[in-house]
């Protein structure tokens, strides 16, 4: 099997060459989508039988909880690759995952609340789902706040690395645990998002919207990257010559 | 013959720092490389790295030809290496130090570690706790190990540190003998090593800097 | 080819020590430093008393409330315990140098390191479990529950020390880790929290807790088995920076 492009990756002037390609379209990719689907989820998609317009929040707040958990798993496997082959792109990419995903968690949380008020009467309320939710974004607070408090770039990037790897498989022990706490405490209440049967034209607009958030995931993802690596690259040729350009 | 121990080539950088490049030095059974250098200049670092403690550094380490990756516990169990702090426990006496410092490489009878704590003249002081100590004399604890080490290669940074004249003398004389006997021995010190001249090698790290 | 490097001609031939041995001195010495340390050995039982007495006068002291929260309060007191006695496990060995030395020797890092943990939990864990009944006692907790109590304690703090063990590792080379050790660790610590209290809980109300103690057991065999490589991984990163 062919490596190079393997190694490739592994040099940030050839992924910020590339990226710069890459850029605009994905940028377009992500409007289109986002508009698409949280127009038509929030304008047009039927009402909910039991639920009315209050759970209109899906196509905001799953897509949310599924980036987050994603971003986690992403994380925690550019880090160990990281930590396992030197690549300083991957220690790169774990590194700026962290802020995006803890955002994710947080908006995630945010939503949940938001429809939790109308429907359980309370803001907030231990919900199974919710507490795995709030443990993620602790999870992704120790992540940074070890990652700023290791002053060497290189020593922080793999402790953190360490962690995320630790806390990915203790994900799946947490979320059980708080499942199996959550039904020995449970209370009568409608779970958000789960329907076993979900009528077509509510699940279109739920994919797009999906679609769209990993595309504005992976363009995020991008902006902060290249920064970094302008910022730690910031003594070399290929970046110098790049700055003396734009001036 | 293969060398005792060979580095190539060896780079280091520390904190986006150039410490130095293209360090390359070859040292044989008895005889003493003194690393040299202004305080900052990777003094340390570099022990660092020959003792195994970071892998951060570009470049070849062979010991009797073989890249020390690939022989790390036969590397391990034949260097001994003494920091500049030295690892010893305040609460413990020096007999007890001394016991694990080196238990974790051979066991030792009580015997011969009093031997050693009377050569580093610290006879009469076995049952004290180390806390008790003086500088000076806590660092004579650590450097009583160098009388029970069997290890081919001694990595000493900075072992003159706080050791009065006297105790520079004996020190002097031990890694003397210790050489002529075949050890390899890498040190630091700013401190003019009076060994005859046939053992030792000098090696300043300014030389490989920017 | 190494072996062709013979030792220098006058030492006499070394008794080299077993890998086990070598674990076995690693033991000794942190037990034999934790017993001459008296004043910190019993600060973790003393705070876990203390935490506990703070339940019934910042509540409410009727016995049957007390009852209820007893499996929390014993456990979430147990946990702090733990995680407040976990910043010293290698803080000491890496200003002393120490550390540097435990990372060179020629056994496998993860051994010695299971050695610490173990010595570190005999010295701070162990303490717990024999107060835990005499603060059940206190708050009132029924009696069916005591030895469920117990067996959750004795399969879940060797658990949180493996895991705070992790925590202590990454955060070692920092001045003041120990805020930064527990927010690392705390979420990490929610499972065993879980299935401890709820172990608890069940026995209390005459139902068998066997499930919990069994999942806690299954966590603690994964800890063993997983936390030491961590541990070793992470005293290696940040001891070489």
């Amino acid at each position: 099997m062919n490596w190079t492009w393997f190694h490739k990756l592994g040099s940030p002037k050839w992924f910020y060459e590339i990226s710069s390609r890459w850029l605009p379209w994905l940028v377009i990719l992500t409007i289109l989508l986002l508009v698409t689907g949280v127009v038509w989820g929030l304008a047009f998609a039927p009402a909910e039988r039991f639920q009315g317009n209050s759970y209109r929040i899906i196509f905001i707040h799953v897509p949310a909880a599924f980036l987050a958990q994603a971003t986690y798993v992403l994380m925690a496997i550019t880090g160990g690759v990281g930590l396992i082959w030197r690549m300083k792109m991957a220690e790169l990419v774990a590194s700026c995952c962290a802020p995006i995903g803890a955002s994710f968690t947080l908006l995630a949380l945010l939503t949940g609340a938001i429809w939790g008020k109308p429907t359980w009467g309370a803001w907030w309320v231990w919900d199974a789902r919710l507490t795995s939710m709030l443990i993620l974004l602790f999870l992704y607070l120790g992540f940074m706040a070890l990652q700023a408090s290791i002053d060497n770039m290189k020593t922080a990037a793999r402790a953190s690395a360490v962690l995320a790897l630790v806390g990915l498989v203790n994900i799946p022990i947490i979320k059980y645990s708080v499942d199996w706490w959550f039904t020995l405490h449970q209370t009568a209440s409608i779970k958000l998002t789960e329907k076993p049967a979900m009528p077509a034209e509510m699940y279109y607009p739920l994919f797009i919207c999906l679609a769209g958030f990993y595309c504005f995931f992976t363009v995020v993802l991008l902006l902060r990257l290249r920064t970094e690596i302008l910022h730690r690259e910031h003594k070399t040729g290929w970046v110098k010559a790049l700055m003396s350009n734009k001036r | 013959m293969t060398e005792f121990l060979s580095v190539n080539q060896l780079v280091c950088e520390r904190d986006e720092r150039l410490l130095f490049h293209g360090l390359s030095f070859t040292l044989n059974s008895g005889e003493i490389l003194q690393v040299t250098g202004a305080n900052g200049s990777g003094k340390t670092s570099l022990l660092r790295i020959l003792a195994t403690l970071t892998e951060d550094y570009e470049g070849e380490i062979k010991f009797a030809g073989e890249l020390i990756q690939r022989v790390l516990p036969e590397y391990r169990q034949q260097q001994l290496y003494l920091g500049h702090s030295p690892g010893i426990k305040g609460p413990l006496t020096p007999i007890e130090n001394l016991r694990w410092l080196q238990g974790w490489y051979q066991s030792l009878s009580e015997q011969a570690i009093e031997n050693a704590l009377t050569a580093v003249d610290l006879y009469g002081y076995e049952d004290v706790p180390c806390y008790s100590l003086s500088a000076g004399q806590q660092r004579r604890v650590a450097l009583a190990q160098l009388y029970l080490s069997h290890q081919a290669l001694w990595i000493l940074d900075e072992p003159f540190t706080a050791i009065d004249q006297n105790g520079v003398h004996h020190l002097e004389a031990l890694l003397a003998e210790q050489a002529s006997q075949g050890r390899s021995i890498i040190l630091t010190t700013h401190h003019q090593l009076n060994v005859p001249d046939g053992f030792i090698k000098k090696l300043d790290i300014a030389d490989y800097g920017e | 080819m190494v072996s062709e490097i013979n030792a220098p001609a006058s030492t006499v031939k070394p008794m080299l020590v077993s890998p086990g041995a070598a674990v076995w001195v690693t033991l000794c010495r942190d037990l034999r430093l934790g017993f001459r340390r008296q004043a910190e050995l019993i600060n973790p039982p003393l705070f876990f008393l203390i935490v506990v007495t703070l339940f019934p006068l910042g509540i409410s002291p009727d016995p049957d409330f007390l009852a209820k929260l007893a499996p929390g309060v014993i456990w979430i007191a147990a946990l702090l315990a733990t995680l407040l006695a976990m910043d010293s496990l290698f803080r000491g060995d890496y200003e002393d140098g120490a550390l540097d030395l435990l990372l060179v020797v020629p056994q496998p890092l993860f051994m010695h390191v299971l050695a610490k943990v173990c010595a570190h939990w005999l010295l701070t864990g162990l303490p717990l479990l024999i107060l835990a009944p005499m603060l059940a006692l206190m708050l009132s907790l029924p009696s069916q529950a005591y030895m469920t109590l117990i067996a959750s304690l004795a399969l879940g703090t060797p658990l949180l020390s493996l895991l705070g063990a992790i925590g202590a590792a990454l955060t070692v080379g920092i001045r003041r880790g120990g805020m930064l050790l527990s927010l690392l660790i705390l979420p990490l610590y929610i499972p065993v929290l879980l299935l401890g209290t709820g172990a608890v809980v069940a026995a209390s109300e005459g139902l068998p807790a066997d499930g919990q103690l069994l999942w806690l057991a299954v966590l603690l065999t994964l800890g063993l088995t997983l936390a030491p490589f961590a541990i070793a991984a992470g005293l290696r990163i940040t001891a070489s920076g």
